[in-house]
């Protein structure tokens, strides 16, 4: 229902705005002028965006939200989130109801240049795959012939499903059900043999829903590249820099040895590059409009990639993997700050 | 006709070019508006979509084949059969249980009267979307796993992945079968009508029931004697994950189908215990002093009356059965809100999704508004 009201909202928007006036206020503009970031998450995935028991929103996904209101307001609290289901989460951004959305969505060609929308970067690098009850005696994805799969409407997965049992000669029948609480029922029912999503979202539903998560296995195959990161609209290049930079930052301070703790040393630090990251020297923030010390005030309040990683995903079993720096021998690369 | 200011009819016309006018210039602006703002936004538009490969599947088809292959045009026709069929065995499901509630709701048996009751007020207060999960609850989480089956009959399984049945396996003869069921309908038909005829001129008729039924029934069963009486059954059996061969109904189609049926029959039996006592008892005492017991009374001579008064109520139950389908969103079936949903996802094409889903319905249910305004047009009075 709320997908509808949305669509609404979409057809409302692109009905009654006046072609001018979509430039006039920017994102930033209306952002400063309410005094928050309206974020739009995931509706409860453990270790990217869920509230815990006392309804503080927590995750990487989260923090990405918390980074970019710490650049704009100094202050990593005010942003209020949207829980958006997959089907929801693009028409949501489209119609400006969320400023940013940072909800677990695979950056692909199609998205970035048909919806209107601009994938700012990737903060987890993820690929798809696969994960059946252990009863089933099941090794590998190729024995999955003639399974039944639960999935989610509107993502990657659904076509990458496709895809891959296509390439390998293979049928199934999708249980296909948008509401993530109505589909992992179903998985934990045996309404399917198997449940497919990104492994982060495996790893996670294993680990938070999972009666029993020692019964589930996720098999070895990794059938997808998911690139996951935030999506701003098409066209505000402004919003687009803060948020850009925003993901940089945590990255650039991971590799610099800045974090929560230990920023407030290094205020002083001889290193030119810690100086200007800190905004000690140069303008990093004149160029993005904002406070020259947004990258200091993201650090203190939220913490580096690093930290947001361990504090977040660690916990739940998660590996560094591919979301190591590049310096490590991961992908996670951020252009120089200066 | 002549042309002044003080003519009636010219000015009505005028008026009437001028709303006209108005309405056009209000939507062309909005259609403009809309394509203007959605390149601004690098949003794409056009139909051209349609054409392109889905690349995703589908759970279930109704007559028709899908591969993730196949376009987007023929998702969406997936989707909608798929609503037709649920709507189909919906519409005639519950016309019969709400039927046959609504009478037993007027039943003299105290008992009968008092469940019939609580059944409508029990169901029609509770939300369509409510029922459905617990139907489909019901359904995934207390029926065992396939390698568990349920057996209650033989070839008959009932588990969580849905209800397996036997079928005919398929064979040639069937195509004929069929073709002659519907010849033989058609025949029987004519002849009832031919019948009414010749009872209005002659006053007797031939024995209609017998030779209707001998007509539906022996054409097919010829062509089954001359087809080779083919007996192979298509049983389902256990292979892999599930069963395959016969044929299921899936456990979101059962939970929608059945949801919409229980709901829409509570809805259905109050329109025809109301149709029923809007007949003035006087025309039950009449037949009853014609001589006719209570059952002849019903079907002869107040059922006719009252279908005049319940077709049009039903018709907009007919709509709002076709219509609560896409409810199925929610547990899953794929109808054609759901795959639309999908669509516009995959595409981004979000005021084109929308338009197709409203063309599609809007498609249905005047089809259905008009068979139901033909069939009250036949059954209402005719004043001679």
């Amino acid at each position: 229902m709320k997908a509808l009201v949305m669509i609404a909202g979409v057809l409302i928007a692109a009905v009654a705005a006046v072609p001018q006036q979509a430039a006039a206020q920017s994102t930033l503009d209306t952002v400063r002028s309410k005094g928050y970031v309206q974020c739009g998450v995931n509706t409860g995935l453990a270790g990217f965006s869920q509230p815990d028991s006392k309804g503080v929103w927590r995750g990487i996904d989260v923090d990405l939200c918390r980074a970019v209101a710490a650049a704009v307001f100094a202050d990593a609290n005010k942003v209020r989130y949207t829980p958006l289901t997959a089907q929801q989460r693009f028409t949501a951004l489209q119609s400006g109801e969320i400023d940013v959305l940072a909800r677990n969505t695979t950056w692909t060609i199609t998205r970035d240049t048909g919806l209107g929308l601009n994938f700012v970067g990737v903060n987890y690098y993820d690929g798809q795959g696969f994960m059946v009850p252990k009863k089933l005696n099941v090794k590998s994805a190729k024995q999955l012939n003639g399974a039944t799969i639960c999935v989610q409407p509107g993502t990657t997965t659904e076509l990458n499903l496709a895809d891959y049992f296509r390439a390998n000669k293979m049928t199934f029948k999708p249980v296909v059900i948008e509401k993530l609480e109505e589909v992992l029922n179903a998985y934990f029912a045996g309404r399917c043999d198997v449940y497919t999503t990104d492994v982060s979202g495996l790893v996670a539903v294993r680990a938070s829903r999972a009666p029993n998560p020692a019964d589930h296995l996720i098999l070895p195959e990794v059938i997808s590249k998911e690139p996951l990161g935030p999506v701003v609209r098409h066209g505000d290049d402004r919003w687009f820099d803060i948020v850009k930079w925003s993901l940089f930052a945590m990255l650039e301070a991971e590799e610099l040895g800045l974090d929560s703790k230990s920023i407030e040393q290094h205020l002083k630090s001889a290193n030119p590059s810690i100086q200007r990251f800190v905004g000690a020297t140069g303008d990093i923030g004149k160029g993005l409009g904002i406070d020259n010390r947004w990258a200091y005030n993201l650090i203190k309040q939220v913490g580096n990639y690093g930290e947001s990683f361990e504090r977040n995903l660690t916990p739940l079993g998660f590996e560094r993997g591919l979301n190591r720096l590049w310096t490590q021998g991961g992908l996670m690369y951020a252009p120089p700050i200066r | 006709m002549k042309a002044s200011v003080g003519n009636p009819r010219l000015r009505a016309l005028v008026y009437q070019a001028a709303a006209l006018a108005v309405a056009l210039i209000v939507a062309g602006y909005l259609v403009s508006n809309t394509l203007a703002n959605l390149a601004e936004r690098s949003i794409a538009t056009g139909f051209g979509f349609l054409g392109r490969e889905a690349g995703f599947s589908i759970g279930e088809t109704t007559f028709m084949s899908y591969s993730a292959a196949d376009t987007y045009l023929k998702a969406l026709a997936v989707g909608v059969a798929n609503t037709f069929r649920v709507a189909l065995i919906g519409i005639v499901a519950a016309t019969v249980l709400g039927t046959l509630i609504g009478l037993a709701r007027l039943s003299r048996n105290w008992l009968l009267a008092k469940l019939a009751g609580g059944y409508v007020e029990f169901i029609r207060n509770v939300p369509l979307l409510v029922q459905l999960f617990f139907w489909y609850v019901l359904i995934t989480e207390n029926l065992p796993l396939p390698r568990a089956a349920l057996e209650p009959l033989p070839g008959v399984y009932l588990t969580n992945r849905g209800i397996f049945f036997p079928v005919p396996a398929a064979h040639p003869a069937h195509v004929w079968m069929f073709a002659a069921l519907i010849a033989g309908i058609v025949a029987a038909f004519l002849f009832t009508r031919w019948a009414a005829r010749r009872r209005a001129l002659a006053g007797s008729r031939p024995p209609v029931l017998e030779i209707v039924l001998a007509l539906v029934l022996v054409p097919p069963a010829l062509v089954y004697l001359a087809g080779g009486t083919p007996t192979e059954i298509d049983f389902p059996r256990l292979s892999g994950f599930n069963f395959a061969g016969g044929t299921a109904f899936t456990p979101e189609f059962a939970a929608l189908a059945g949801g919409l049926v229980v709901y829409t029959a509570a809805f259905i039996a109050e329109i025809v215990r109301a149709g029923i006592l809007a007949i003035p008892y006087g025309q039950f005492e009449a037949a009853y002093a014609l001589g006719l017991r209570r059952r002849l009374a019903m079907r002869l001579v107040v059922l006719p009356q009252a279908l005049r008064v319940i077709v049009p109520p039903l018709t907009s139950q007919y709509l709002n059965l076709t219509k609560n389908s896409s409810l199925a969103v929610a547990i899953g079936y794929p109808d054609l809100v759901s795959i639309a949903n999908t669509t516009m996802n995959q595409t981004g094409q979000a005021v084109e999704g929308i338009a197709i889903i409203m063309a599609v319905y809007l498609a249905i249910s005047l089809s259905i508004s008009a068979f139901m305004n033909w069939y009250n047009a036949r059954m209402a009075l005719k004043e001679r």
